[in-house]
């Protein structure tokens, strides 16, 4: 029985018996075991995620408002399209799909996505490298790099959001101390700069988290490989892009995918840096903003929905290009 | 956002059972849950305003801090009413709340009868809906033009009455200033960061201007006129002049922040920074006065925003009794004259205007009764439950405006589209 949960793919097994019919009796208790083992995980994730998920999208389809959720009616796709001629004959388009805002959060959301996940893989990589090496005192820093990521990211941006101030900020003082500015920049007010600042405080809270996959990906390669490099005399340069780069690449690319992940639904940074600038406004903040703020309860259902599909999409598009391996291991 | 779920109710557990435990040791004595903003040192008022009453019904006041942005506390509110929340008995709301959240506040009409005849005729209606009394007021607000006396006086400059005055009064000062070496000064700080704050800023400048107040009482559009450009022109040519890049990000405590340490010749804030400012730990307590908001020139009037506070009982409060006691004690002339004292708030009670010592200790609340009774509202009424659209749409396209991120022309033109959109049929 101990062993039945080290098999750790149960939906592969459960094909098993049915491919060798009667086998064995052991493998028939196993996969019911696994599945006892499933089950109240299972019933968490449909309470905790698939139930909202599946309420949103039904939201998404009626005129719910807040102050009344048991009260909305069936609109079909209103939400997202629809289409009216006014009585001059004008053709009126409306929903989230013809909507300005909502393609302006989107992409933000990509922008932002794409350039912080990009900074914090090569820093991230590079980290990993450092902290792989061996030195003195080297468990230290390995501890000490994660305190970014354990902060609370209400708690870093709040600090931040200080840091930040034009008045009485600490980047405003050092800079100018320094003289690379001659006079005090508004960091979050304005909409350049509130972009980059939020780039910066997301780097570096998840940075650390980076490393942390990347250095678990390049333990795993084995020393044998760099000893026989050493005795070829290959370039530390070239051992890096043709020896440990191509080895490291599946844990890189599921590392990505987590962060990528993460980043497409940002949320927390933003809403405490810059709510409502526009050049940083995301998926998620518009969502929100008309579910509650603006008490257009379906019409943020219809964007959450669409946000949900988004995300769903870019993953799969990105395990399917970048042939990531999520099964754990390619198959002999 | 899941994840706070089982925090909450988590609390609301201990909650209870700390409730459970309080009223079986003192019969009949309950905690009554308290929610409000935390701008300046009101949660410190509170506490000590408190006081008399927790002495004498045997009740406690656990208060609740918010962040400051109303913007912020309206979407925490209406998330707790909308899943009717019973850990919060009594809501600080904003004057112009009343119609989006009436359906989930008890009605005082019968049990606040007696104090009603007391206050202001104007704000007890502001707080009707429907024939219901949804909130009852504990201060008004209108906000002023803080000048800094001792600079003015230093260079011979009068206080200004039009916008025009004041740019060119601020850049003086400012310049002169920072010749003689104090290199922080500003001329003029204000609410900028896109916020219900900024919707209360620009109304005063198109309004003041004679371009109307975004939406008529009627609730026709009025936002794509001359005078609503040329008064966004103004206030954008005031953005790294004499007002600091940041004041696109300030919100009123950030405001005071620059103003308090001395950095400002000018202030736009709402009164609670007079007493603030006169403080004993304050740099430039008695150094500054108020004045009424400048108005555009020519024939027209300053217009100053009405805001104000009230205090509502949830329907969902397990201790309405207690509840209501505590709303009713914070719309009582005795609390609104320690308010008055401590904070310099203005009293909604029409008597307290002419009371000697809130006279004599907070000048500011007699000379503003006058200001706030002539006080412009936002277009809440009009827009009815669209109005925190309204509200946002406006501030961003103000927001856009005075960051650079198009013309006061183009950026109002789109604006009264996108709000003819949103008003389709009507509002």
């Amino acid at each position: 029985m101990t062993t039945t949960a080290l098999d750790g793919r149960p939906p592969h097994g459960a094909k098993a018996p049915a491919r060798a019919a009667g086998r064995s009796e052991l493998q028939a208790q196993r996969v019911r075991a696994a599945r006892m083992f499933l089950l109240p995980m299972m019933t968490a994730l449909i309470l905790v995620a698939a139930w909202p998920l599946l309420r949103t999208i039904w939201f998404s389809f009626t005129d719910t408002s807040l102050s009344n959720l048991s009260g909305g009616q069936w609109v079909g796709f209103e939400n997202y399209l629809s289409v009216r001629t006014l009585d001059s004959g004008r053709v009126i388009w409306r929903g989230t799909l013809v909507d300005p805002d909502w393609w302006n959060a989107v992409y933000n959301t990509f922008r932002f996505a794409i350039i912080s996940v990009s900074i914090e893989t090569v820093l991230g990589l590079m980290i990993a490298l450092v902290l792989n090496a061996e030195f003195k005192g080297r468990g230290l820093v390995r501890a000490a790099i994660l305190i970014p990521w354990a902060i609370p990211t209400i708690v870093s941006a709040k600090l931040w959001a200080w840091l930040f101030n034009d008045q009485f900020g600490m980047i405003n003082d050092i800079l100018l101390t320094f003289g690379i500015i001659s006079e005090k920049v508004a960091w979050t007010a304005n909409a350049e700069t509130a972009f980059w600042a939020v780039i910066i405080v997301d780097v570096w809270k998840t940075t650390p988290f980076m490393a942390l996959l990347c250095l678990a990906g390049l333990q795993m390669i084995p020393k044998d490989v760099y000893e026989a490099t050493r005795i070829d005399g290959v370039h530390p340069v070239t051992v890096f892009f043709k020896v440990t780069l191509p080895l490291v690449k599946p844990a890189l690319m599921v590392a990505v995918i987590f962060r990528m992940l993460d980043a497409l639904r940002i949320f927390d940074l933003i809403y405490v840096l810059t709510p409502n600038s526009s050049s940083t406004k995301t998926m998620s903040i518009i969502s929100r903003e008309n579910l509650i703020d603006f008490d257009n309860f379906a019409y943020g259902s219809a964007q959450s929905t669409l946000l949900f599909l988004i995300i769903a999409l870019s993953v799969i598009l990105y395990i399917w290009l970048g042939k990531v391996d999520l099964g754990g291991g390619k198959k002999q | 956002m899941h994840i706070h779920r089982p925090g909450r109710a988590v609390r609301r557990l201990a909650m209870a059972v700390s409730v459970a435990a309080l009223s079986a040791g003192a019969a009949g004595a309950v905690e009554v849950n308290f929610v409000t903003g935390a701008t300046g040192n009101a949660i410190e008022v509170f506490r000590e305003l408190f006081k008399p009453w927790e002495e004498e019904t045997g009740n406690t006041v656990n208060i609740v801090p918010m962040p400051s942005s109303t913007t912020d506390q309206f979407a925490q509110y209406r998330l707790w009413l909308a899943a009717q929340n019973p850990d919060i008995d009594v809501y600080m709301v904003d004057v112009i709340w009343a119609p989006q959240l009436a359906d989930n506040f008890l009605d005082l009409t019968e049990t606040a009868a007696d104090i009603v005849p007391e206050h202001f005729p104007s704000i007890i209606e502001s707080q009707t809906v429907d024939g219901k009394l949804v909130a009852l007021p504990i201060f008004t607000d209108a906000p002023a033009l803080y000048y800094r006396r001792d600079l003015l006086e230093k260079h011979g400059a009068e206080v200004p009455t039009t916008w025009e005055e004041l740019t060119a009064t601020a850049q003086m000062i400012q310049d002169a200033e920072r010749a003689a070496g104090d290199a922080d000064i500003w001329g003029y700080v204000w609410q900028g960061n896109a916020y219900e704050g900024l919707t209360c800023n620009a109304l005063e400048w198109i309004k003041s201007f004679g371009g109307g107040q975004v939406i008529q009482p009627d609730g026709t559009i009025s936002v794509y006129n001359d005078e609503a450009v040329k008064a966004l022109e103004t206030a954008t040519g005031w953005v790294g002049t004499i007002s600091p890049p940041g004041v696109l990000s300030y919100m009123e405590e950030e405001a005071r922040g620059v103003w308090q340490t001395g950095n400002a010749v000018f202030m736009r804030n709402w009164p609670y920074a007079y007493a603030l400012g006169n403080g004993a730990d304050s740099p430039i307590n008695g150094l500054f006065d108020v004045a009424p908001l400048p108005s555009g020139g020519g024939d027209n009037t300053s217009a100053a925003t009405l805001g104000g506070w009230n205090v509502a009982v949830s329907r969902y409060s397990p201790n309405p009794d207690a509840a209501i006691s505590l709303a009713k004690y914070m719309a009582s002339s005795e609390f609104q004259k320690g308010h008055a004292l401590m904070a310099a708030n203005l009293p909604t009670i029409v008597a307290l205007y002419d009371d000697p010592e809130i006279a004599e200790q907070q000048s500011i609340i007699p000379r503003w009764k006058e200001i706030f009774l002539n006080a412009v509202p936002r277009p809440s009424a009009p827009t009815k439950v669209s109005y925190n659209e309204v509200s946002s749409k406006f501030w961003s396209a103000v927001h856009d405006t005075l960051s650079g991120n198009g013309s006061a022309a183009e950026n109002l033109e789109l604006l009264e589209v996108d709000l003819d959109d949103l008003k389709g049929g009507g509002w």
